[in-house]
């Protein structure tokens, strides 16, 4: 099926799974159409692994239309690859150059396991949401819409939080991986919108307190999440949080289960 | 107060440590540059030497700086157990090493802070502990004809062991006998090696504070798209830039100095 | 066997409240008592899941994703209907419901689509309390715009992500039970086949994606909400994981499979550059409301532009033909997704298609740019202008987009009454997956409106009144049904892993899309479809005999997971061509050339279809049996749809 006239090297992380060590096999993918996405060029080399009865190489992928938040591949020293606000699946093989060799490696973090090759475990990012990332409203207990006035202004910027796809980037940009722009992101949501007041400052001690459980690095307000998210979440959303987080612990009543009602 | 203590031991309670310790620092920069520039004065360390007396003997300042000493153990350790925590958020690293677009100071600030340490402790040791605890400091003396106001300097051998300082008037003659702490910054960057060692931990601390400062208002969650600009500027320019040269520009000009001696 | 729709009687406007009332209901302290499955978790399923357990029910959430969150709904993109009325232009519900029955070709339900439009109105409500961020006016009030098929602005939107945002409303929902412990969430987790007792649905086989384990769970009723089946074309705008498996083998079980040859054809798509590409992207309609569709007038220009020779800005205004706009004067580039989507295909049949492959036409902003200024167009469309130059390469904002129809959703799915039960009692079935609302076509911004719809505010009613009348005794899970179902499982799985040909399941995919799109797409006929046939069944035994399926059942394995649903999608394609053929009218998306008007537009026979067909399963290799639902017209008067 070689559509294409590119030729590379790729240096694929193999695991086969978390429990088993990993290593990396070079892998040949010939006759790749620049048109390609990056993810059509590994179908390529897994059809073509496939044929030869060998294993393909795992990764994780589902929309391909870079919203879905599945594919996660770290490209070359980039979550995503080299370009900026796009996801894997959007990456195409323009961006790079015959001849060229190309390293693919897993999300690394101590709270994204590998399950195999390239796919990594991200349940800890539920986990967190599942902790608090919502607001408590049964359904049809809701009011009309448009009771509720909310300026432009800050559901817009409400929106640009909500963006968020959870792929998990920001955490595998991080020289910490730490995973506070995947969850700030959310409590700066909820946090700057009317509906999300009466919680706002449970929810914020909620959800730090398992993203610690989790495992993740600290923040340091270096910036690789916000240069890597495909969404382009930026980094006053990790203040946005630190001051939720400190006003909820210095300054008010509410506990981390005031937000369900005791756990 | 366990609450609070759950609150600091959580990872944006140490960062808030971090945050406030390193903001704390920050003005006692301010402070020290301030005192320091009494080095430039032309007044063979009299003023000098004398505001080194009154931060060593002024009891609240004394309160502060013992404040001050804590904040940067604090601020060390806090750095060292964070780094700990966040290495082991990655216990397999990558194959290829992370290009992402962020500044160089700030994937850098362990090794600029582990350099400032070090300097901190050669530095208290050089001046601090020898100005408080050595007995290897001489002694000045300082007369001011009230009436002219011109101050003659000479040697002082105190009488008594313990002695620390004297001011009296005699005659309408100010005398002011004060440990001679200018000598020894006179003596020490007339060494090559110990201004470069400076200039070096002087730079570590423009890039320390280049990402730090406006990086613990992030930290603190004092963002606004309206003051943002300003924490910026501010970091960049004063801490980043104007400060060091401050600081910087001592040892390099004492050392100027000795060689036109 | 008949089927009985149970569409309540009385008034249209009554039906559903009527309804409601004398539907069982289960005693608060009972319903900790019932266990129910529910499989997906898109918007239909994560909505059921958060509001069964937010009544009490204990609730066990499956999805193959590694997690709940990446449903394929999350990509929808344009935005919801709803009956709100806020711009003032003369939409209720009523209206909502003629244009969708309309939109629909008349081949939908009355009564399910009125309580459909009855209940948008909550919907809106219901997301906006969850934090949805829908667009707003600066007044603070949200904010609407237009989609095809309808003359009111009722579209809801979140930028070109309104997906993303219901979805992640639903997750957050759904997670707020999970931490209540009130829903079970199995993530990584496939259903591979339902289990029945006495002809009820009490439980399902799953294969843990992770470990490879099959596993069996019961439960008092199991709820699918595993979405459509358009990747039976190989190329659709699905993800790559969509599939048709769990409603399939739910078929394959009992459950009636209504109307599947009713495909949605999405008129603006990227178009294919070539075999390699696994998937196709969708352009939101709602581009539709500013970007004029034309084709050069003559074959010469278009030959021109195919061979690169001159750019669409060189094209005349004179020598442009906007097509929609000549043909259809009053909904102009709004016409309905299938009215769309074969113009554009007429274009490329007469040979004034663009682009390399002549497959395309022009989708142009130049005069809304000209008209709003290029920021606005960006901040309305920007996240799509910027997926196309991605795809593409080619900036949208400088030369009109080119745009060609693509598989998107599939208004067939599994039949169900109003209840969204479907002929298996206690098996139900939500959203895309069911044969649902839409009749022969659906508009746009309706999926996420049907499925919300029945995960909020449809299951939670219905599910009600068929748990109290079996009771809440639990289920015996050591019933024989349970071992047996997955014994079955495992020699499937272990058939599909014995294969080790020369072709592989990919290959086999991309010839079953090629047959599909080619002989039951846009334009369907006898011979073709008979000939389809052939080939399917042909296609069938071939990949039973020479498909390479790598690895191990006991470990992740994509490849085993993949067969699985390639070998349904083949089953699946010789039934849709079966009911195309069977079918010998055109309506909507099903479109056969021997029926048309003189005008060229879909020409129904209501005479002799207005039914729903709903298909059962007889066995391996057999041929299906065909039963009738007719549908009952009472408010409507059945015409010829026109857009003119």
């Amino acid at each position: 099926m070689s559509t294409g006239n590119m030729n590379l090297t790729l240096k694929v992380w193999r695991q086969k799974n978390s429990q088993t060590a990993g290593k990396f096999v070079t892998y040949k993918a010939e006759g790749i159409s620049e048109d390609m996405s990056f993810l059509e060029m590994l179908d390529v080399v897994n059809e073509s692994l496939t044929k030869k009865n060998d294993e393909p190489i795992y990764f994780d992928h589902d929309c391909r239309e870079g919203i879905c938040g599945s594919c996660s591949l770290y490209i070359n020293g980039h979550p995503h690859g080299p370009k900026k606000a796009i996801t894997t699946c959007q990456l195409h093989m323009r961006t790079f150059s015959d001849g060229e060799t190309i390293t693919i490696e897993p999300w690394r973090s101590a709270a994204f396991p590998v399950i195999k090759d390239l796919g990594t475990d991200r349940s800890a990012f539920d986990r967190i949401q599942q902790a608090g990332g919502f607001i408590s409203v049964n359904t049809g207990g809701a009011q009309d819409a448009n009771a509720i006035l909310i300026p432009k202004v800050v559901a817009d910027e409400a929106f640009n939080s909500a963006t968020c796809i959870g792929c998990g980037a920001c955490v595998a940009a991080c020289k910490n991986a730490s995973a506070m722009l995947f969850v700030s992101a959310k409590i700066t949501q909820l946090g700057l919108l009317p509906q999300g007041q009466p919680e706002r400052y449970s929810r914020v001690q909620a959800m730090v307190a398992q993203m610690d459980e989790e495992g993740f690095g600290n923040c340091t307000n270096t910036g690789a999440c916000e240069a890597e998210c495909p969404k382009e979440i930026t980094l006053t959303n990790i203040a946005r949080m630190n001051n939720d987080f400190f006003s909820a612990k210095l300054f008010r009543e509410e506990h981390a289960h005031d937000h369900t009602g005791g756990e | 107060m366990s609450e609070f203590k759950q609150t600091f031991n959580s990872s944006l309670g140490k960062k808030l440590i971090m945050a406030l310790t390193g903001l704390f620092l920050c003005t006692f920069l301010i402070v020290h540059l301030g005192g320091n520039l009494l080095l430039f004065k032309h007044d063979q360390g009299f003023a000098f030497n004398s505001y080194a007396n009154f931060l060593t003997h002024f009891p609240p300042i004394e309160v502060i700086a013992y404040i001050l000493y804590i904040s940067i153990i604090v601020h060390a350790v806090y750095a060292l157990v964070l780094t700990l925590k966040n290495r082991s958020a990655r216990p397999v690293g990558y194959a290829v090493q992370p290009k992402s677009d962020a500044s160089w100071s700030s994937k850098n600030m362990g090794l600029l802070g582990s350099i400032l340490l070090l300097f901190i402790v050669i530095h208290m040791s050089d001046f601090w502990f020898s100005y408080k605890y050595d007995n290897v400091l001489k002694f000045k003396e300082y007369r001011t004809d009230l009436a002219t106001n011109v101050t003659t300097v000479g040697e002082y051998v105190p009488q008594v062991a313990d002695f620390e300082r004297s001011i009296s008037t005699e005659n309408n003659v100010e005398i002011v006998r004060v440990k001679d702490i200018h000598a020894r910054v006179q003596e020490s960057f007339s060494k090559l090696w110990y201004v470069a060692f400076y200039v070096i931990a002087i730079a570590a601390v423009a890039f320390h504070l280049l990402h730090g400062f406006q990086s613990a208002f992030r930290t603190l969650g004092w963002v606004h798209r309206k003051y943002q600009p300003i924490v910026y500027f501010f970091g960049t320019w004063f801490f980043g830039v104007i400060i060091p040269i401050g600081f910087a520009l001592m040892p390099i000009y004492y050392f100027y100095l000795s060689l036109n001696k | 066997m008949s089927l009985d729709a149970k569409i309540p009687q009385g008034p249209l406007a009554e039906k559903w409240s009527k309804h409601k009332f004398n539907l069982k209901l289960v005693n608060p302290a009972n319903k900790r008592k019932y266990d129910v499955i529910i499989v997906g978790t898109g918007l239909a399923g994560a909505s059921a899941a958060a509001s069964l357990a937010e009544l009490g029910y204990n609730v066990k959430s499956f999805c193959f994703q590694d997690s709940p969150r990446r449903a394929h709904s999350i990509a929808a993109q344009g935005g919801i209907n709803a009956a709100k009325n806020y711009q003032n232009d003369g939409d209720s519900v009523y209206r909502l419901f003629y244009d969708t029955i309309k939109g629909g070709d008349y081949r939908a339900r009355e009564g399910n689509v009125y309580r459909l439009a009855e209940v948008s109105v909550n919907i809106i409500d219901q997301c906006v309390a969850q934090g949805v961020p829908f667009a707003r006016e600066y007044g603070g009030l949200l904010d609407n715009r237009s989609f095809g098929g309808s003359q009111v602005s009722r579209t809801f939107y979140a930028r070109g992500q309104t997906g993303q945002q219901l979805l992640l409303g639903a997750y957050s929902a759904l997670n707020r039970q999970i931490h209540l412990g009130k829903v079970k969430m199995y993530t990584r987790t496939e259903m591979l086949d339902v289990v029945t007792i006495d002809g009820q649905a009490k439980g399902i086989v799953t294969r843990n994606l992770k470990t490879g384990e099959i596993e069996t769970h019961a439960g008092h009723a199991v709820l699918l909400a595993t979405g459509g089946y358009g990747n039976v074309f190989y190329l659709s705008t699905n993800a790559i994981g969509s599939n048709v498996t769990a409603a399939w083998r739910a078929h394959k079980r009992g459950a009636f499979f209504a109307n599947p040859c009713y495909t949605q054809i999405h008129p603006t798509c990227i178009p294919v550059t070539g075999d390699h590409q696994s998937k196709l992207t969708l352009m939101s309609e709602s581009l539709r409301n500013d970007g004029r569709v034309w084709a050069p007038k003559t074959v010469e220009v278009a030959n021109k532009l195919q061979k690169k020779e001159i750019t669409a800005a060189q094209v005349k205004e004179d020598e442009r033909d906007y097509f929609l706009e000549r043909k259809y004067p009053s909904f102009g580039n709004l016409v309905p997704r299938d009215v769309a989507s074969r113009n554009a295909k007429e274009m490329s049949d007469e040979g004034r298609g663009v682009g390399t492959t002549g497959l395309a036409v022009y989708l142009d902003f130049a005069e809304a740019i000209q008209r709003l200024g290029e920021d606005t167009v960006r901040a309305k469309y920007g996240n799509l202008f910027d997926m196309y130059y991605q795809i593409t390469d080619e900036n949208p904002y400088k030369q009109p987009m080119r745009i060609y129809p693509a598989v998107h959703y599939t208004m067939g799915g599994l039949w169900v009454d109003y209840n969204l039960s479907t002929n298996v009692p206690g098996l139900y079935a939500m959203g895309e997956c069911n044969f649902s609302d839409h009749g022969a076509n659906r508009l746009g911004a309706s999926a996420l409106m049907q499925g919300l719809s029945d995960g909020y505010f449809v299951i939670p009613y219905t599910l009600g009144d068929y748990l109290a009348t079996i009771g809440p005794k639990p289920v015996d899970k050591n019933h024989p049904a349970f071992e047996k179902t997955k014994q079955e499982v495992i020699a499937y799985n272990n058939k599909l892993l014995a294969l080790k040909g020369n072709k592989t399941v990919v290959e086999y995919h991309r010839e079953l899309g090629h047959i599909m799109w080619e002989y039951c797409g846009m334009a369907r006929t006898e011979e073709g479809l008979t000939h389809a046939k052939g080939l399917i069944k042909a296609l069938k035994a071939d990949f039973w005999k020479n498909a390479i399926v790598t690895g191990e059942n006991d470990e992740v394995n994509a490849a085993l997971e993949r067969a699985g649903r390639v070998a349904d999608f083949i089953e699946l394609g010789e039934l849709m061509v079966t009911d195309a053929l069977a079918r010998r009218e055109s309506c909507g998306g099903h479109f056969r050339l021997e029926s048309q008007t003189p005008e060229g537009e879909a020409l129904r026979d209501d005479e002799n279809f207005a039914f729903v067909s709903a298909w059962e399963f007889k066995g391996e290799d057999q041929e299906e049996e065909l039963h009738k639902e007719e549908l009952i017209f009472e408010n409507v008067k059945l015409s010829q749809r026109s857009y003119k």
